[in-house]
């Protein structure tokens, strides 16, 4: 597993290269240092950033659950009974992304594994549906994973029919008290739904309703109306056992989350600094302005993988002269996580490419929305450069021209349909991706912005 | 000369130790060997013609039938002919091409159509016992076993163009392990029981002793008196149990083929076998050509002569080498025999007899000697008797020592003749073969004198005898001439280790035993799950009847026919036909209803519709083909009558799935039905009601016919039932509780399934909550906890657990749709609203990046419909759910 790549590590790239910097030579900075307690805490600070990223990354397999005590016994017993007593189950585990349904279940097999009645005694077979994506291919997985193509010895798998047949029959001379009960997981289980015939389902819900082997289907899915996409027959099958996961915590248990997601384990080599880290994030945690911060990302999401990138870009602040996280590391990766992709773009623009869009923005104003060409946003323009008289900004059409090209490559604006050889390209309907807000916005934060241009982007009809 | 023939008489060998001659039969091996193949391979493809042997032997003129002993197998291709005669044991074709019937010859007549018929005595493969009878028979079967056929109902009066050929059919006592024989499985059986449909029985004894019988006289045919039949058709099984029996009289010998044994151990036995073989034919070939040479010159003429007899013997020496001069030789000599151009041959015979007896010996004393080094004095030997000697000189050397064994038979041969069963005596007894080899000469020319007597074609032992004399030097001649060609073809098709056919999948067993239910209510759980299988099926008598007389009617008629059963999932058709199918079969085993086989397709575990023919198939024969290749066979299966044909049932489930664009697999489905000779009876299920009418085709709806029956779903009143009596005697429910379930359940759908899941859901949540208190019965609050659980709509639930700005962003679409009066918008619109309500509520709002993320992440729950593009602003949006669902989640905050 990789860190996860969300768009914030894109919106930062100065602390994504700290980031990959300082795993690789801790021992280049530590020479740097001046400080005798400098090489001591550097190995700290480098323990503290792998223990919190692995952390962050990883939040599936070694995270903790939060709020889903309820689910985690309900699945939990559902998957014992069906090792212990063999009895046929099937379940569909429910939740938006990042609710932590994969680590819900990792945590029950987890959990699984540990008890000896059950360990030797369940087959998995892990399934998803962005790999198999049809049942072809799923088949030969399972038999791949029950390891049954032993048993065939040569024998290729030329049909799917085959195939079919011989997995059914594998499991139909199975029964309840002496066959080892398989547990199969689907995740991204909705994209299942759309095989032909839904026959991989069909078949697995089938086996889960007769004497067969003990079967055992959960489906992990992110569609809340994943039932109105089974077939009848496949959904009368399914025994309608789901299991939600909301994120139903309030702010409380937020904070909360916060506080054990950043807080370092008792089992961390340095203890004062563990302490001190440690304090640290309490006080964080009562602190206003970082209260201020995780709200409106709370307000925003309550994923808890936006918590986890919002830490991963303020522990990249934390080096050897700046040890401790503080109120305003968190403020600034806040920042970073909700600036809009589209405005810092704008923010790299020349004034005259800033120019046409403002000329677009005010067409977009005038004709409602309604597509237009470069000829209009030109001449637009040039009613701008008239009325102003200043030289300074009267360019040759080409060179304009080719401005307008430049905003076309960073998908500012964006063709109606595609560009035919005929069509001048002059002549192209467009339409322009960024809202007047967001021009508005980007405008206020654009250095050195020419006085008269920000005059004509607050109104078309500035001039008068 | 049917190659099958010695085939058999071969296999049986064993028994009789010390039968010497069997060492004749081992030059002809080869030749023989070869020539089985062929014939097997062309079965298919050759046309065959069945013509009587001999004349009849009885007539009835009033029923204008004619009997006769024997038939002619003539195959065009390869000219090959096997003679079959009554007694002998048979394969006949049967449904499955692989696995054909095997019987016994009783009778063989001609009927006043002059059609040829063939009266038998089945005998039973494994693959015809029903499954679950096998477990009777508590030991391991082999392939080769068969069971002496008690059923009553086979018709034993087959057409005699069925039969296949001949083979080999053993009694055994029940104890004694099956001889090894590795090689040519497919040539021989073995019965040790009799099975008669409901219980397998040792043999009586005088089956056993019948069957013994019918053995030992087509041995001591074979044997004794088997001339006529070309050896060709040994295989090379044969020769190793000659092999062995010859190592028991000569021990010595036995260490040398061991060794070589062991020396090639790394090879397959069939090539093992196979180089022996070599080696073998190679030995004897020249003293054959030799011999040939000298008769050749003389007789040649004699071929038109011989013709008639030539056209009953000699096809498969021309088959195997239709140039060859040997055929001339060998007519040669037939014309000698008939035409009694009188002393030469006799002469030749006898010289060449003694000289191979004298061989005989010598070869015998020479057992220390290593074969090149005997095979030379051999050669020398030949020469000092014969002048010709000179054409020896290539492979001369070591041709002398086989060409002994060659002769011997002949004598023997004869001798059995006059005293067939004197000599049967004998082989029993001593099998001693200096005393066979003694009486040789004298027994040969006066059997060929008594020949020359005799008309050819009436009795097959004099038949049998001119051609084996003609037949042995050319067969050998033929194996020196074709063994080269011929061996490397051979050895694959015996090496190739063939994967079994049906590898039997399973999954691994658990390795600790399963928990059985502790408390009641594990045991209700237990009981209430859908794959428990109650004794009988609440509710659904009335369908049950009418679907089991209809099956049962048709059974009794021999006869065909489709009912179409439909109903909405949960119904329980699948489980009420499957227990009308269990009623049947036991009243089959009762004897009150005819043998059926059971075949059940589902639409749903089929790949392709087109791959039904090949379920059904391998469920009626156990062979695998393609689906087209499995609809002709199919085709021709129903469309023609055939022996020992059941009536099949055949379960169609999931009909609608069966759809193609033709509906050629539903119109195959139900024409079957209506041919004459199918005994097919179709119980199509399918959900919908109308489905003939609404996706069939007029042709195909008008086969499927008119029985209907549809499955209403249950009343609450019926689920009530059925729940009830799945708990019989158990205590884990309150009355009312079962009473709102079934109530609740009915009014959704009447689908069992979900009645029985809410209930086992309910023992789960009772359980959870009785660790708290102590409720050991499920009360009305479990049930509805379960019932809410599973009905409730998620959508409410998801949009309260969302956040702030997810539901803002929800109000902002609620808001753009009044506006617009469309439930259609852009991002962009509602980015517009939803900050003027960020202003109304005093929050920071959010930025594009934001607002896109949380479109998407509404999107990917689904509660949002979102355009899947580029288009960044202008994506379009739409609530997947109905705005008062929304307004409602949204309120209650």
């Amino acid at each position: 597993m990789r860190p996860s790549p969300r768009p914030s590590s894109a919106r930062a790239p100065a602390s994504l290269r700290e980031l990959r910097m300082q795993p690789a030579k801790p021992s280049a900075m530590s020479k740097r240092k001046l400080k005798e307690s400098s090489e001591e805490s550097a190995e700290c600070i480098s323990q503290v950033q792998k223990i919190l990223r692995e952390r962050f990354c990883h939040c599936g397999a070694a995270g903790k659950l939060f709020g889903m005590k309820q689910q985690y016994s309900h699945l939990l017993e559902l998957l014992k009974r069906t090792t212990v007593h063999g009895e046929s189950n099937s379940a569909l585990i429910i939740g938006p992304r990042g609710s932590g349904k994969t680590a819900l279940l990792n945590h029950v097999l987890k959990e699984l594994r540990e008890m000896n009645q059950v360990r030797e005694n369940l087959l998995e077979v892990h399934l998803n549906g962005l790999l198999q994506t049809n049942d072809k291919v799923a088949l030969k997985e399972i038999t791949r994973q029950l390891q049954l193509e032993n048993v065939v010895g040569d024998k290729v798998f030329g049909s799917f029919a085959e195939n079919l047949a011989f997995l059914l029959e594998a499991l139909r001379r199975g029964n309840r008290s002496s066959s080892c009960p398989i547990l199969f997981v689907l995740d991204e289980f909705d994209l299942f739904v759309h095989h032909k015939n839904q026959t991989l389902l069909y078949n697995l819900f089938d086996i889960s309703q007769s004497a067969q082997t003990p079967v055992t289907v959960i489906g992990l899915t992110c569609r809340q109306d994943i039932l109105e996409l089974l077939e009848k027959r496949v959904k009368s099958r399914f025994s309608h056992r789901q299991i939600y996961l909301m994120n139903s915590f309030d702010f409380k248990e937020y904070i909360q989350i916060f506080k054990k997601q950043l807080s370092l384990p008792a089992e961390f080599p340095d203890e004062s600094f563990a302490q001190k880290w440690n304090n640290n994030v309490q006080r964080l945690s009562e602190d206003r302005a970082v209260q201020a911060v995780l709200q409106g990302l709370f307000q925003h999401t309550k994923e808890l993988r936006a918590l986890h990138s919002l830490l991963m870009l303020a522990l990249s602040a934390v080096t050897v002269h700046h040890p401790l996280l503080t109120a305003a590391d968190l403020q600034e990766a806040g920042r970073q996580r909700s600036a809009d992709s589209r405005a810092n773009i704008v923010h790299g623009l020349s004034v005259l490419e800033i120019c046409l869009i403002i000329a677009m923005k005010h067409l977009n104003e005038v004709y409602d929305g309604e597509p237009f060409n470069f000829q209009m946003v030109y001449n637009e323009f040039q009613k701008f450069i008239q009325r102003k008289a200043h030289s300074m900004y009267n360019f040759e059409k080409p060179v304009v021209m080719k401005a307008f090209e430049h905003l076309l490559q960073l998908e500012l604006v964006q063709p109606l349909e595609r560009p035919s050889v005929r069509a001048q390209r002059e002549f192209l309907l467009l339409r322009l991706l960024l809202d007047s807000r967001q021009i508005m916005d980007a405008l206020q934060l654009y250095p050195n912005c020419p006085t008269d241009v920000k005059q004509w982007a607050a109104s078309s009809l500035s001039w008068l | 000369m049917h190659a099958e023939r010695i085939d058999t008489s071969s296999m049986y060998l064993p028994t009789f130790p010390f039968f010497g001659f069997s060492i004749i039969i081992r030059k002809c091996l080869f030749i023989c060997f070869s020539f089985s193949l062929g014939i097997m391979n062309t079965r298919q493809q050759s046309k065959l013609i069945y013509s009587w042997y001999g004349k009849p032997l009885s007539s009835d003129r009033k029923l204008r039938t004619s009997q006769y002993k024997g038939i002619l197998i003539t195959s065009e291709s390869t000219k090959t002919e096997t003679c079959i005669q009554l007694g002998d044991f048979i394969l006949v074709e049967g449904v499955n091409a692989d696995q054909p019937y095997v019987a016994q010859l009783l009778d063989l007549y001609e009927d006043g159509a002059q059609h040829k018929r063939a009266v038998v005595q089945w005998f039973c493969r494994l693959g015809e016992i029903p499954q679950n009878k096998r477990k009777l028979l508590k030991r391991e079967i082999s392939a080769q076993e068969v069971f002496f056929d008690q059923i009553l109902g086979y018709d034993t009066d087959i057409a005699a163009e069925t039969i296949i050929k001949s083979i080999m059919v053993l009694p055994l006592h029940l104890g004694e392990e099956l001889p090894m024989i590795t090689l040519n499985k497919e040539q021989t059986f073995y019965v040790k029981q009799s099975w008669d449909g409901k219980c397998f029985k040792v043999l009586s004894p005088d089956t056993f002793s019948k069957l013994k019988e019918a053995n030992k006289k087509r041995a001591v045919i074979t044997n004794s008196s088997k001339a006529f039949i070309p050896p060709d058709t040994l295989t090379p099984v044969k020769k190793e149990t000659e092999n062995v029996l010859w190592s028991a009289t000569k021990p010595k010998n036995v260490d040398t083929e061991i060794e070589s044994k062991h020396s090639a151990s790394k090879s397959s036995l069939a090539k093992e076998r196979h180089s022996q073989r070599v080696a073998n034919n190679d030995i004897k070939t020249p003293t054959a050509r030799k011999k040939l040479e000298l008769s050749s010159p003389t007789r040649s003429k004699g071929r038109l002569l011989g013709c008639e007899v030539l056209g009953l013997l000699d096809d498969d020496c021309d088959a195997v080498a239709p140039s060859e001069p040997s055929a001339t030789k060998r007519k040669v000599k037939f014309s000698d025999i008939l035409g009694s151009p009188p002393k030469i041959p006799c002469i030749n015979d006898k010289s060449k007899s003694t000289s191979e007896t004298a061989e005989h010996h010598q070869r015998f004393s020479d057992i220390q000697l290593t074969p090149y080094t005997k095979v030379k004095d051999f050669g020398e030997k030949d020469k000092n008797l014969h002048e010709n000697g000179d054409i020896l000189s290539p492979v001369g050397y070591q041709t002398r020592s086989i060409l002994s064994p060659v002769l011997t038979p002949r004598s023997r041969r004869t001798c059995a003749q006059k005293t067939s069963a004197l000599i049967a005596e004998q082989i029993s007894m001593l099998g001693q073969e200096d005393f066979l080899s003694d009486s040789d000469s004298s027994y040969s020319s006066s059997s060929e004198e008594e020949e020359e007597e005799e008309d050819v074609p009436c009795t097959p032992e004099k038949k049998t005898k001119s051609s084996r004399i003609l037949s042995t030097p050319k067969s050998s001649r033929k194996s020196a001439v074709h063994t080269p060609a011929k061996t490397p073809k051979k050895t694959p098709v015996q090496g190739t280790p063939r994967t079994p056919r049906n590898a039997t999948p399973e999954i691994p067993r658990r390795s600790q035993a399963a928990q059985e239910p502790a408390s009641a209510l594990e045991e209700a759980r237990l009981r209430l799950h859908v794959s428990a299988v109650p004794e009988s099926l609440p509710c659904r008598e009335e369908e049950f009847q009418d679907i089991y007389n209809f099956v049962e009617s048709k059974l009794i008629d021999g006869t065909g026919g489709c009912m179409y059963i439909s109903g909405v999932p949960g119904t329980g058709k699948t489980a009420t036909v499957h227990e009308v199918i269990r009623c049947l079969q036991q009243a089959a085993e009762n004897d009150e209803l005819p043998p059926f086989q059971f075949v059940e397709i589902n639409g749903m575990k089929l790949t392709d519709p087109h791959q039904a023919y090949v379920q059904i198939l391998e469920f009626l024969t156990g062979q695998k083909v393609t689906a087209t290749h499995a609809a002709a066979l199919l085709a021709k299966l129903f469309s023609t009558p055939g022996p020992k044909r059941k009536t099949t049932v055949l379960i169609v489930d999931e009909l609608d799935l069966l759809w193609t664009r033709k509906q050629n697999v539903m119109y195959n489905l139900f024409d079957w039905p209506t041919q004459k000779h199918s005994r097919l009876i179709i119980l199509a299920i399918a959900n919908t009601m109308d489905l003939p009418e609404r996706i069939m085709m007029n042709r195909v709806a008008s086969r499927l016919g008119l029985t209907r029956m549809s499955f209403q779903p249950y009343t609450y009143k019926q689920l009530q039932q059925i729940i009830l009596s799945r708990l019989k005697g158990v205590k884990a429910f309150e009355e009312d509780a079962v009473q709102l379930v079934s109530r609740k359940v009915a009014a959704l759908s009447g689908d069992a399934r979900r009645c029985l899941d809410i209930c086992r859901r309910a023992t789960e949540i009772c359980e959870l909550a009785r660790h708290k208190r102590a409720p050991e019965i499920v009360r009305m609050a479990h049930v509805t906890e379960a019932i809410d659980e599973m009905f409730s709509s998620p959508y409410v639930n998801a949009i309260r657990n969302a956040s702030l700005h997810e539901q803002i962003f929800l109000k902002a679409i609620l808001a753009e749709f009044r506006r617009a009066g469309v439930e259609e918008a852009t991002v962009q619109q509602i980015y517009q609203h939803h900050v003027a309500l960020c202003r109304m509520e005093g929050l920071q709002s959010p930025t594009v990046s934001e607002i896109l993320a949380i479109c998407s992440r509404l999107g990917a729950c689904r509660l949002l419909l979102v355009e899947a593009s580029t288009k960044y602003l202008h994506t379009r949006v739409r609530l997947n759910l109905g705005q008062d669902d929304v307004m409602y989640a949204l309120r209650e905050e």
